[in-house]
């Protein structure tokens, strides 16, 4: 299956990631074959078999409502390339809020 | 002739102890920026999320509570985007698999009139962070010039959230209001939420279309929508909600009677409170596509098993408030209205019935007691229950209609008031018949000292011609 350059784009939009023009070319032939990689799993055939969404086999798995201990402000603002008054800093965001 | 058609969505914080998927504190209101956090919540690499159950019996509870089935199996799932308020890259939510659904719920106008609101499905997520868009003057170490940038806050990341949809089955705003005010009533009474508005407790988005009545392309029940749909996002205050739905409905007619349907498309809203309009957030094009796949990093839910019974949560579920306005009518022959007003929340209602059972000792009937407390609009938080049943008590007893009685008083504050008993004889006129007439004003007097002596229950017209009688003659 080969990807087109309109679903690259698409793809890198939505992961949020900048591609070059060449990077995209290069992901396009790259995720292509990957797709083709997982492609031969549609030859398994698979009737019959539940499908599965976790491998640990667990069920209801839960913990009681506690409160532990958290991470210092310090220490959770320790490795943000910005902060500001105790908050993260990032670029303006005007959409919502 | 046009009808709206509108489809709620409402977001419901839950006032656990702790975050959905770790131990830090839920509390995050008014607290210092970045205080309950940890790996899980910050979204750090390898970080791995654990469930509350206490969180999931609460979402059960409401799905119950909304007359929803819950589910056999559920599953949470990821719903990926960027945004600055997210810091995983994706909420964990539930898409396929929701914890409750299909129920329904009634709501009711203020003549009392009835309607039924499907339910779509119940399902837990988690909050997001809060960004600041003010943050001081803007200016950060780095840089001297005023730069635009937002702060956040991951105290709300993670706290538990529940989403409760709708099918598109309100026609006006009011009915959102009747709908709002039902859910949180419910909400208190579970004790799973505050859902105060104002603090962000309970959050509402609205789906608004506009149908034109008899076109059958566009049948609520055949399930034909109209092929467009605005949502109103991001309003932040219950009337803001309220005045876009109806702002967004007048619009929406006023194109399709303008035959402007093509300008009628699938966009998000957002209210602008200065000029009262709404205004485009983001349009189709730009539209999430959120790519949702089952979390990996958390087990499944078999909601019928060992660990986690449907009956235990059903047992451990508290009398809702048309249970209880229905069994004070049944039990303690309480008026519908009365019955109502008394089960608004559930505080109220057990004083009420402590206030039920005192007054039986002392021989009050329920009924009584309730149309004494709605009417006198008693503060039953606030008024101690045996001082109430005292209240009544005297009052019960009624008007003094006895003349003998009333005799005594009457010559008691004639002899009080010798001056002004004085006064009025002289000011008697002599009409036609035997009786005469005084100054009113003076008479009046006289009466309201008999009803006082006693506590205002003396039959003040019976007073007046006992007055007549013992001093116009
Ligand atoms: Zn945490």
């Amino acid at each position: 299956m080969k990807l087109t350059k309109d679903q690259v784009k698409k793809v890198a939009k939505l992961a949020n990631l900048p591609l070059s023009e060449a990077e995209e070319e290069e992901s396009a032939e790259q995720l292509s074959k990957i797709l083709d990689y997982i492609d031969q799993l549609e030859k398994v055939d698979t009737r019959g078999v539940e499908p599965t969404y976790n491998v640990t086999g667990n069920e209801n798995v839960m913990r009681e409502d506690e409160i532990g201990e958290s991470l210092s402000a310090e220490d959770a603002l320790k490795n943000a390339s910005k902060t500001k008054d105790g908050f993260f800093v990032t670029k303006g965001v005007f959409e919502s809020e | 002739m046009y009808k709206p058609v509108i489809g709620l969505e409402v977001h419901v914080e839950l006032n656990t102890k702790s975050k959905m998927f770790c131990n830090c504190s839920a509390d995050y209101f008014g607290k210092k920026p970045n205080t309950h956090t940890c790996p899980v919540c910050l979204g750090l690499p390898g970080a791995l999320p654990f469930i509350n159950k206490q969180a999931i019996e609460g979402c059960l509870k409401i799905g119950l509570a909304l007359n929803c089935t819950p589910a056999e199996e559920s599953l949470f799932e990821r719903k990926n985007y960027f945004y600055p308020d997210l810091a995983k890259g994706f909420q964990t939510s539930q898409y396929r698999w929701p914890l409750s659904v299909k129920g329904w719920i009634d709501i009711e106008d203020k003549s009392g009139e009835k309607k039924r609101i499907r339910i779509n499905r119940a399902h837990q997520e988690e909050d997001t962070a809060k960004l600041m868009h003010q943050l001081g003057n803007s200016k950060t170490q780095e840089t001297s010039n005023n730069e635009n940038i937002t702060g956040i806050d991951f105290n709300r990341s993670g706290v538990p959230l529940v989403e409760i949809v709708t099918e598109p089955d309100f026609t006006d705003s009011s009915q959102i209001r009747d709908y709002a005010k039902k859910l949180q009533q419910i909400f208190r009474y579970l004790g799973v939420s505050n859902a105060d508005m104002e603090r962000g407790d309970m959050r509402l988005e609205a789906n608004v279309s506009v149908r034109e009545v008899g076109n059958e392309k566009w049948d609520v029940r055949t399930g034909k929508l109209p092929p467009y749909r605005v949502e109103l996002k991001n309003i932040n205050s219950f009337r803001f909600m309220v005045a876009a739905v109806e702002y967004e409905i007048k619009r929406q007619i006023e194109l399709l009677e303008a035959g402007r349907d093509d300008e009628l498309r699938q966009e998000t809203r957002g209210w602008d409170e200065n000029k009262k309009i709404t205004y485009v957030q983001r349009s189709k094009e730009e539209a999430h596509d959120y790519r949702y796949f089952p979390e990996p990093d958390l087990p499944e839910f078999r909601v019928q098993s060992s660990e986690f019974r449907i009956d235990d949560i059903k047992k451990g579920m508290p009398e809702l408030p048309w249970m209880k306005a229905e069994r004070f009518v049944k039990e303690l022959g309480l008026k519908i209205s009365d019955a109502k007003i008394l089960t608004e929340e559930t505080e109220l209602a057990d004083i009420f019935e402590k206030l039920v059972k005192i007054g039986r000792e002392k021989e009050i009937e329920p009924k009584v007691l309730a149309n004494y407390v709605v009417n006198q609009k008693i503060d039953l938080l606030n008024k101690d229950p045996n001082q109430i049943i005292d209240d009544i008590k005297s009052k019960s007893v009624g008007i003094i209609s006895d003349e003998e009685e009333l005799d005594k008083v009457c010559r008691e504050v004639i002899d009080e008031n010798g001056g002004l008993v004085q006064f009025y004889k002289r000011s008697l006129i002599p009409s036609g018949d035997e009786i005469k007439k005084g100054n009113p004003n003076m008479l009046n007097v006289l009466i309201g000292g008999v009803m006082r002596k006693t506590q205002g229950k003396a039959n003040a017209g019976l007073v007046r011609k006992i007055l007549e009688k013992l001093l116009n003659g």
